[in-house]
């Protein structure tokens, strides 16, 4: 039986696609339309998952998509009839939109199939599930567990902004719901947006920007805008905000109780973002702990999963991990709406259809999550050489052997291996890779490579087996949505001047044997890297480990700021002539920088729109 | 007509039959909207 599940129309579309209940492929549209989060019909993503799995459209068995288009609209509907007479002009603006988007969303999407099918029986075979079934069945289905408790928390779906669910081998029961506008989700994007960043992608930014604050403005989050219950639950005040019925997530009132207008767009960063940072990632922090310790004790369940795009929140997801309420935690590495396309297909495959589900002991079913495209080594020739790119072809020992030294030489290393990750973590298929150990990569990415905001931090990937070695962390972490602090002796104190500092300065300071990946609190996200899943990944970091002695290396996504992570070696070449990526390795071809055409290198750093 | 059908399962479902007033408004505003863009646009002054 063979599942489509999609995504769209909202952000990051996206396709998934189940083969007798097994996850093939899936991808994000925005990889190949090279539009960061594309919101538009993936027509490219499925096109990738029929071809990867053989087939054509006609062999789809069921189309899921991941909402119901009549229950948001009545969402949408009621929300602005509370509001009424407020909001008229956003109202009026949003009518024709609605209409044809929403109500009529069956007929935009049987058009689409169209073009593959024009006959698609789509009364039968197009099935649409809800927003946060979706959620919570991309985190349950293909997670190890026989029985968990399943927490999505988001912005929003038609009306469940946070929902607990109970899933047992085939079931998934959704049990409790959080309705909007009373959302976490969009609670952090409102400070999103007041602290200057971008709504639905600067959210992850603000978490980094979190440690250089204090969290001063807390109390006053949890005394005015958020009205916090022992259990988890909340409700927020919505006189200070204006998300339902304004285009602007905040307001009038909100600016005054923090002191000023919301800074603007690539303004520079104030101690005051920071402590908002720092205070709205407490108070998140505190709604999660409450929400998963109230799980924990009234369903008595071993298991949590996690999805939403709140469980993009490693640092929260981090704390609840040592809280140790669980014995174990899966997040779903799509936990933002790409996801839905696979929950869409799994819930269908498993509650639609009503077919067994088997759990294969300690491996989840998202495969390390590299589960889109991947190129032969004659392919990634053919092209390379087409893009007028020089290249040494190299055995696979020889390829490991000199990315390992150059990652030794403190080099910016591109790396394009396997399949392309699925999520919004590359994790060692399209990476830039570089040493944790050198004081100055840190730098040389944020500032050369990424041309991003210099606060931010970069990551680690570690070797499994030697994770608790440098890491205050014992569980699996494949997904990079896990924080935890690097261990104490491997930290260096920061002095009174140096904690004084700010972005790239305070960054720069050597916090630990490994300071390009420490952050300013030594925390770091971790990826802990398994051979079973990526092998090319593992031995890469094992040859840097028999070098230097250190089994970590920096893993961040290979792209640069505005950019959505490479996908063909076509992008990855663009992007290596237009960074200062010292060597790209794509399959077993070596590229160094200096020996390429000059006339190929370009300036990318303009090219995409700032996220 | 299965758009209607459809509605009107929905309605059910959820026992929101208030909002079928406002969502025939909506339809048939929405209808004018796009009707006014073709050649029965000037026909649709003399409705009114």
């Amino acid at each position: 039986m063979r599942i489509l599940g999609i995504s769209a129309f909202y952000h990051d579309s996206a396709a998934a696609l189940l083969v007798d209940g097994k996850l093939v492929a899936a991808a994000q549209e925005e990889r190949f339309t090279r539009k960061k989060h594309d919101a538009g019909f993936p027509q490219q993503a499925i096109d990738f998952c029929l071809q990867h799995a053989g087939i054509d459209f006609r062999d789809v068995d069921f189309v899921a998509f991941y909402d119901k288009p009549f229950l948001k609209f009545e969402r949408l509907l009621e929300t602005y009839l509370a509001f009424a007479p407020r909001g008229f002009t956003s109202f009026r603006m949003a009518i024709p939109v609605w209409l044809k988007e929403k109500l009529l969303q069956k007929t935009l999407l049987r058009d689409e199939f169209k073009r593959w099918v024009p006959d698609f029986d789509w009364h039968n075979k197009l099935l649409f599930g809800e927003h946060h079934q979706s959620h919570a069945a991309s985190a349950f289905f293909p997670s190890p567990f026989e029985k968990a408790a399943v927490l999505t928390m988001d912005g929003v779906g038609e009306w469940a902004t946070t929902s607990l669910a109970i899933g047992e081998g085939s079931e998934l029961r959704m049990v409790r719901e959080l309705h909007f506008p009373h959302s976490l989700g969009l609670l952090y994007s409102a400070f999103t947006y007041y602290t200057g960043f971008k709504v639905n992608s600067g959210e992850y930014k603000v978490m980094g920007l979190a440690p250089y604050g204090e969290p001063r403005f807390k109390a006053m989050i949890l005394d005015k805008l958020v009205d916090l219950k022992d259990d988890g639950s909340f409700r927020l005040n919505l006189e200070y905000f204006d998300y339902c019925t304004g285009l602007r997530m905040t307001n009038e009132k909100f600016d005054a109780l923090f002191g000023g207008k919301p800074r603007k767009a690539e303004e520079r960063l104030t101690q005051r973002e920071m402590d908002l940072a720092a205070s709205i990632q407490a108070v998140t922090e505190e709604i999660v702990l409450r929400l998963a310790r109230s799980v924990a004790k009234e369903n008595g369940v071993k298991n949590l999963c996690l999805a939403g795009g709140v469980a993009l929140n490693c640092v929260a997801n981090g704390k609840v991990l040592r809280e140790k309420l669980f014995d174990n935690i899966w997040v779903q590495p799509a936990a933002g709406d790409a996801g839905g396309a696979v929950g869409a297909a799994f819930a269908a495959y498993h509650g639609f259809c009503r077919q067994p589900r088997t759990v294969n002991g300690h491996l989840d079913g998202m495969d390390g999550s590299y589960l889109g495209p991947q190129y032969t080594q004659s392919d990634i020739e053919t092209r390379l050489t087409a893009a007028g790119a020089k290249f040494d072809v190299l055995s696979y020992e020889g390829m490991i052997d000199a990315t390992a030294q150059a990652l030794a030489d403190e080099k910016a290393v591109g790396w394009f291996q396997g399949r392309m990750e699925f999520g919004p973590r590359a994790l060692g298929g399209r990476s830039i890779l570089g040493d944790p150990r050198s004081p100055s990569m840190q730098k040389t990415l944020n500032l050369k490579v990424k041309y991003r905001e210099s606060f931010r931090p970069f990551a680690p990937s570690v070797l499994r087996e030697d994770v608790t070695d440098w890491f205050e962390i014992e569980a699996d972490s494949p997904y990079m949505l896990m924080v935890a602090p690097v261990v104490e002796r491997r930290r260096r104190a920061m002095t009174a001047d140096e904690q004084a500092l700010f972005g790239i300065e305070k960054l720069n300071v050597p916090r630990s044997d490994i300071p390009a990946v420490t952050h300013v609190d030594y925390s770091a996200r971790i990826q802990t890297v398994h051979r079973e899943t990526n092998p090319a990944y593992y031995d890469l970091i094992s040859a840097f480990k028999a070098r230097t002695g250190c089994p970590v290396i920096v893993n961040t996504s290979f792209n640069v700021r505005g950019e959505p992570i490479v996908c063909t070696p076509e992008d990855a070449f663009r992007c290596f002539m237009g960074s200062e990526i010292e060597v790209l390795v794509v399959g077993n071809c070596v590229l160094r920088k200096d020996v390429q055409d000059p006339s190929l290198k370009r300036d990318y750093k303009d090219t995409f729109e700032l996220d | 007509m299965w758009l209607i059908k459809e509605l009107w399962d929905f309605m059910r479902v959820r026992k929101k039959f208030w909002l079928l007033p406002i969502i025939v408004v909506m339809v048939m505003l929405g209808a004018l909207l796009v009707l006014t863009k073709t050649a029965i646009g000037p026909f649709i002054y003399t409705i009114f």
